[in-house]
């Protein structure tokens, strides 16, 4: 028995490496900075042609006017989701919802604000 | 005996070549030949070049050979942008002295490498799951889908000055992938490369096969493609 035991603490110690969390500020840099800028500001790589300028997540007047709920269903579900742009792509697929719910935290942190 | 020497020396690189010499000698400096793909953003940031562990599954064979005699930038920032930006005036832009070119070979050995290359196929199952409708699609009806309905354009360069920069071009995308693995790439990023900057956009059959068809139209188009 104890080979089996072992065997199953080796699967769950691969399948935890396999699907380990990234850390938010790691999420924030692949996948935000290169529309919403390595500042947070909204001036990343692609903005150039894009028709709807990203969201300045250091803005706190306009984050102060998102629920977190708001945020979590943009990041998860896109842009459209919420009524804003389709250039704003779902990242459920990349993020798990634990992940997301640290990025909308890691936002709060670049804006200094919260909602309300 | 020189000739003796010669001959041997020939079989030898030959066969080191046939055995994927080259790519384990050269290639995996800057590219995954191995696989698995990268669990890790960590890892992820530090790639210098795309995985080739499936490039039998990914590339065109004639694309290849073409290619390595005469490379040029296909991805604008670099396999992973945020290592290659810098603050500007109105925002990131490309730091141009991070990028490097890739090395240029020979016919001979970009034949061979294309050759050993396209042996590689751990997605095969990936693939057989893609079925490439004929059709075509004007191309201002395909560049309104990829732009202003799907929001492609974001992240990708419809031509040479029109798009976005973090991702690779696609006005050369049919002429380098196969279309079936552009069809599971779109469908699925992540079955590919678990950590890939592209988001999965969820499109549906009809979308995904307007998009090849896109993609193929823009490549007919695209004069510099190689």
């Amino acid at each position: 028995m104890p080979t089996k035991s072992f065997l199953l603490l080796l699967l769950a110690a691969f399948s935890v490496q396999a699907q380990a969390k990234e850390v938010p500020a790691d999420n924030y840099k692949a996948y935000c900075v290169q529309c919403h800028g390595s500042e947070g500001t909204g001036k990343g790589v692609n903005v150039r042609d894009m028709s709807v300028v990203p969201r300045d997540h250091t803005d706190a007047k306009s984050m102060s006017g998102r629920s977190d709920e708001t945020l979590f269903k943009a990041i998860k579900e896109g842009g459209p989701s919420i009524d804003k742009s389709i250039l704003m792509p779902p990242w459920g697929a990349t993020l798990s919802d634990e992940e997301i719910n640290d990025l909308v935290q890691h936002l709060r942190m670049l804006c200094k604000c919260k909602f309300g | 005996m020189k000739h003796i020497v010669l001959i041997v020396l020939l079989c030898f690189s030959g066969a080191a070549l046939a055995e994927g010499g080259i790519l384990q000698g050269n290639c995996s400096a800057c590219h995954n030949i191995k696989g698995p793909a990268v669990q890790a953003l960590k890892a992820a940031f530090e790639k210098k070049g795309p995985d080739l562990f499936y490039a039998g599954n990914k590339y065109r064979q004639e694309w290849l050979v073409s290619w390595l005699q005469k490379p040029s930038r296909i991805r604008p920032a670099g396999m992973y942008y945020g290592g290659h930006i810098k603050a500007g005036a109105k925002g990131d832009e490309i730091d141009t002295s991070t990028l490097t070119d890739h090395v240029a070979l020979s016919k001979a050995d970009a034949t061979l490498v294309a050759a050993e290359l396209m042996k590689m196929k751990p997605h095969d199952d990936l693939i057989a799951k893609e079925k490439i409708e004929s059709g075509t699609i004007a191309k201002q009806m395909g560049e309104m889908a990829f732009t202003k309905f799907l929001g492609c354009m974001a992240c990708h360069l419809i031509e040479p000055e029109y798009g976005g920069l973090s991702g690779p071009e696609i006005y050369t995308a049919a002429k380098r992938l196969q279309p079936q693995y552009m069809a599971s790439f779109i469908r699925s990023p992540q079955a590919w490369e678990p950590k890939s900057m592209m988001p999965n956009k969820n499109l549906s059959e009809v979308n995904i096969q307007k998009m090849i068809h896109y993609l193929e139209t823009l490549s007919k188009e695209a004069t510099h493609a190689n």
